[in-house]
């Protein structure tokens, strides 16, 4: 138990590490442009801390999180999927469709759109899975390619004569009305808005990652072939089909990545509102977050205040941009740091069981003598 | 130190010294320290008389000493040349300069007789071979004292000879030789001088002309030398597993377990003998589902298993002891209780229908290293940081838990000291007695012929023979292996 504590301790002092060099870094560059970082901190903080910022941080932050929590569930198992990008926008477009024309009961109605998505996002993902199992594709070059074919076929299935309807400059789904909409939580006061209700999703869907994985015989198997797919193979794991349905259930929670919007925000779906880059930005966070539920959900805070609170920059004449610099030097120092965390564990805890055995006497000790 | 305390050890210019110790006494942590992978916490390290200090390898390399780990670390699909100079390339303008290495090479080969060509491709060498080149990766980095690690654990007895006639080479050449072991009668046979260790501490420090392999095992743990042997027949007439015309080939379309037959009955061990990589690793892997046999059948009992899953088959009462452990049978990062549950995922304690049962599995590791003696201070603490004797005893102990009916031990007690080779017999012949059938596969000739009922022997993935444990030596045991022994006269 103390162990444990000790290592969640170091994996904060690495990430707060790695935050404060990436602050570093940000703040010379401020330097060489001539602008002063404590300035652009306090203004972004200022900002950042309004009732109305706060709720786009919250609600940008419940999405990352999702597209955060498909990329770990791949990691955990060694597998790397970048396609989380064009699952999700696939899986949108199906059930934004979906939603706007198959009339049900409304409660009926949110459900099966959002059991759509899932089905559509796992669909996208057990095609790389299919590909890796019988062909040895890699899933990196499988997701990412599948990324442009997703481009390219929402293009194809958002003409009018499917599922485009003409708004204006934009071509989307056709609405969901009332009925299938998913309203939101007035969790923040004066905010003029409110925070998505689907929260209470991603908070679902972080829970039951966190139990599956550690407490089932299933996520047992999925860490064992991630450790050591060998080992996984002798100890009667079918590691094969383990990647496939990795794959898949990953799949399926990108799917989820675009129904907070869908359902609370734009009610329908159109390639404007649903940006390439989410899938992307959902791997720099799981990454930031060690793969662990409750740091994904610190990360993807983090995250959401950089992109919101930036904004203000651009009236102070500072490229907001300069935050992509923030957070691309977090992520790159904390994968370091974490690697140097664990190596440092690795190497105390052999030299703690060392310690211990080479006491001359005591109980492990007494044992010694067969 | 990590795992030492107080030691004190003097080693001679020119001479070969051997470093003898159980599992877990800290044999390893030393070299490892003394090759800059660990920082002593208290103590110095001299070399000729001068202070040293190293904070890295590559700091133990610069002052002369070369390492050669007992996993060879080489790239199989390498030349010997381009494994040796990998890291300290020879170059001319970025360009590989292969002439001048090949020449270095050579002149290194010869002089120690290494008999290594250079332009081999590692993967078609033998195992001897694989570890003359990581001697001569030393050397060519001008390494003058060598330290080996346990360098005969893989080696056959004719091979074991070659690698001494090496070392006392390289001792005639000036160059200083760390040799760490647990078999006494190979460290009498090459050392000049011998130290124990024991629990972390030099104990003593011997001339192998003063002590004979017996008081040697007493001062390494303090109890005479177990020996492997078994006594009243405990074979019945049941067969267990039968293996009938098992056929797998190689992914190049080579049989590498040809058309074999081996049946093992309840009560009984069947050693099967032969040099590494006759087939032995595949014929495993077919028994346990791992490695898709191309023909043939595989029985437990009265059920066929040929086309069941390794984890039916490990339901079905399958106790597995891979050869490799780090590679299949341990989550190195993982805790201890999670290794008691890998490749037993679906059993009491460790699961409960689709959950884990963590309070079970804990549990049940510690009756583990209670009962297998697995030193270790607890069960929260991840595979990796225990020696690995320590880890092969929690592997014997998961395996045998459970009430297996078969067990497939594969080097059960290799890199295990003599103490807990002992109790791994002991468990072995006891479950033996209640009726367990074992199929054990040894490079020790000594382990294969005390504790087999029946002793077999492979060749190019077929049974060539069988011999009598009783009356078979060592020597005609490891000649028969090669193909060239009378056991190929009396096959079964």
């Amino acid at each position: 138990m103390r162990e444990r504590l000790n290592r969640l301790a170091l994996n904060i002092v690495a990430a707060l590490v790695a935050a404060v060099f990436a602050g570093a870094i940000t703040s010379v560059i401020l330097l060489v442009r001539g602008d002063s970082p404590t300035f652009v901190i306090s203004q972004m903080w200022d900002y950042g801390t309004t009732a109305s910022t706060e709720l786009t941080i919250v609600n940008g932050a419940t999405v990352y999180y999702l597209s955060a929590v498909a990329v770990a569930i791949g990691f955990r198992m060694n597998l790397f999927n970048i396609g989380v990008d064009g699952q999700y926008r696939f899986a949108a477009c199906l059930a934004g469709a979906f939603a706007g024309s198959v009339a049900l009961p409304t409660g009926l109605r949110q459900v099966a759109t959002i059991l759509v998505a899932m089905l559509a996002g796992a669909a996208w993902a057990g095609i790389v899975a299919l590909l890796k199992v019988t062909r040895g594709v890699s899933e990196v070059i499988g997701t990412i390619m599948l990324n442009f074919i997703a481009t390219s076929l929402i293009a194809y299935l958002m003409r009018p004569s499917i599922f485009g309807n003409r708004f204006g400059n934009d071509v989307t789904t056709k609405p969901i009305p009332k009925s299938g909409q998913v309203g939101g939580l007035d969790l923040i006061p004066n905010s003029g808005g409110k925070v998505y209700g689907l929260i209470l999703l991603a908070v679902g869907v972080g829970v039951a990652f966190h139990v599956v994985v550690n407490y089932t015989r299933f996520g047992f198997d999925l860490r064992a072939a991630g450790r050591s797919a060998s080992a996984a193979q002798a100890s009667g794991v079918n590691v094969k089909r383990m990647t496939a349905v990795t794959l898949v259930i990953s799949g399926a929670v990108a799917g989820l990545v675009g129904m907070p919007a869908l359902l609370g925000a734009s009610h329908s779906y159109s390639s404007i509102t649903f940006q390439t880059g989410l899938g992307f930005t959902g791997i720099a966070i799981a990454l930031l977050g060690r793969n662990h539920p409750v740091g994904i959900a610190f990360a993807a805070l983090l995250w959401s205040f950089l992109d919101n609170s930036a904004t203000i920059l651009d009236l102070n004449n500072i490229p907001k941009e300069i935050v992509q610099i923030t957070q691309g030097v977090v992520v790159l120092s904390v994968v370091i740091a974490y690697e140097l965390v664990r190596r440092f564990a690795l190497a105390r805890q052999q030299r703690v069981v060392g310690r211990a055995l080479a006491l001359p006497s005591g109980p492990v000790a007494e044992r010694a003598a067969v | 130190m990590v795992a030492n305390s107080d030691i004190d050890l003097v080693v001679q210019r020119g001479t070969v010294h051997a470093l003898v110790g159980e599992n877990g006494a800290g044999k390893s942590t030393l070299m490892k320290t003394l090759y800059g992978m660990h920082k002593p916490d208290e103590g110095t390290i001299a070399i000729d008389g001068k202070p040293v200090v190293f904070s890295s390898p590559s700091d133990a390399i610069a002052a002369g000493i070369g390492m050669v780990h007992q996993h060879f670390l080489l790239a199989d699909n390498l030349t010997v040349l381009e494994n040796v100079v990998l890291g300290a390339e020879p170059s001319r303008l970025g360009v590989l300069n292969a002439r001048l290495a090949r020449r270095r090479i050579k002149e290194i080969s010869d002089s120690y007789g290494l008999d290594l060509r250079p332009d081999d491709l590692v993967e078609d060498l033998g195992v001897g071979a694989r570890q003359r080149v990581e001697i001569c990766k030393v050397l060519y980095r001008g390494a003058q004292i060598l330290i080996l690690d346990e360098p005969t654990a893989v080696l056959v007895p004719h091979e074991v000879d070659e690698l001494f006639d090496n070392l006392r080479d390289l001792k005639a050449e000036g160059l200083t030789v760390l040799f760490i072991s647990h078999k006494l009668d190979e460290v009498l046979s090459v050392a000049d001088e011998i130290t124990v260790i024991r629990r972390g501490t030099t104990v003593r420090t011997v001339d192998p002309g003063e002590v004979s392999a017996r008081q040697l095992a007493e001062l390494m743990v303090g109890s005479q030398l177990p020996v492997p042997e078994l006594r009243d027949s405990t074979v019945t007439d049941d067969v267990q597993l039968a293996v009938d015309r098992l056929t797998v080939r190689a992914a190049d379309g080579r049989p590498v377990v040809d058309d074999l037959h081996l049946s093992i009955r309840r009560g009984e061990i069947v050693g099967l003998a032969g040099v590494e990589g006759n087939g032995q690793a595949e014929l495993v892997e077919a028994i346990m589902g791992i490695r898709p046999a191309e023909s043939g059948t595989v029985r437990l009992g009265d059920a066929d298993i040929s086309a069941w899953s390794t984890r039916r088959r490990r339901e079905a009462g399958i106790g597995f002891i891979p050869e490799d452990r780090h590679r299949q049978a341990l989550l190195l990062e993982a805790p201890l209780w999670e290794n008691r549950i890998l490749g037993h995922q679906t059993e009491p304690p460790n699961t409960r229908g689709g959950w884990i049962d963590r309070a079970g599995a804990k549990r049940d590791s510690r009756r583990i290293v209670e009962q297998f003696d697995v030193r270790t201070p607890g069960v929260e603490v991840p595979a990796a940081s225990l020696s690995g004797g320590n880890q092969q005893k929690f592997i014997v102990g998961r395996e045998m838990s459970g009430e297996p009916k078969v067990l497939i031990a594969a080097h059960p007690t290799r890199g295990v000291d003599v103490g807990a080779q002992a109790a791994i017999w002991d468990h072995l012949r006891n479950a033996r007695a209640a009726g367990l059938a074992v199929l054990l596969i040894s490079a020790d000739l000594d382990e294969l012929i005390g504790m087999s009922d029946t002793l077999k022997v492979i060749l190019r993935g077929r049974i060539v023979g069988e011999v009598d444990p009783h009356t078979v030596t060592p020597e005609e045991l490891g000649s028969a292996m090669t193909g060239a022994g009378p056991a190929a006269g009396d096959a079964a």
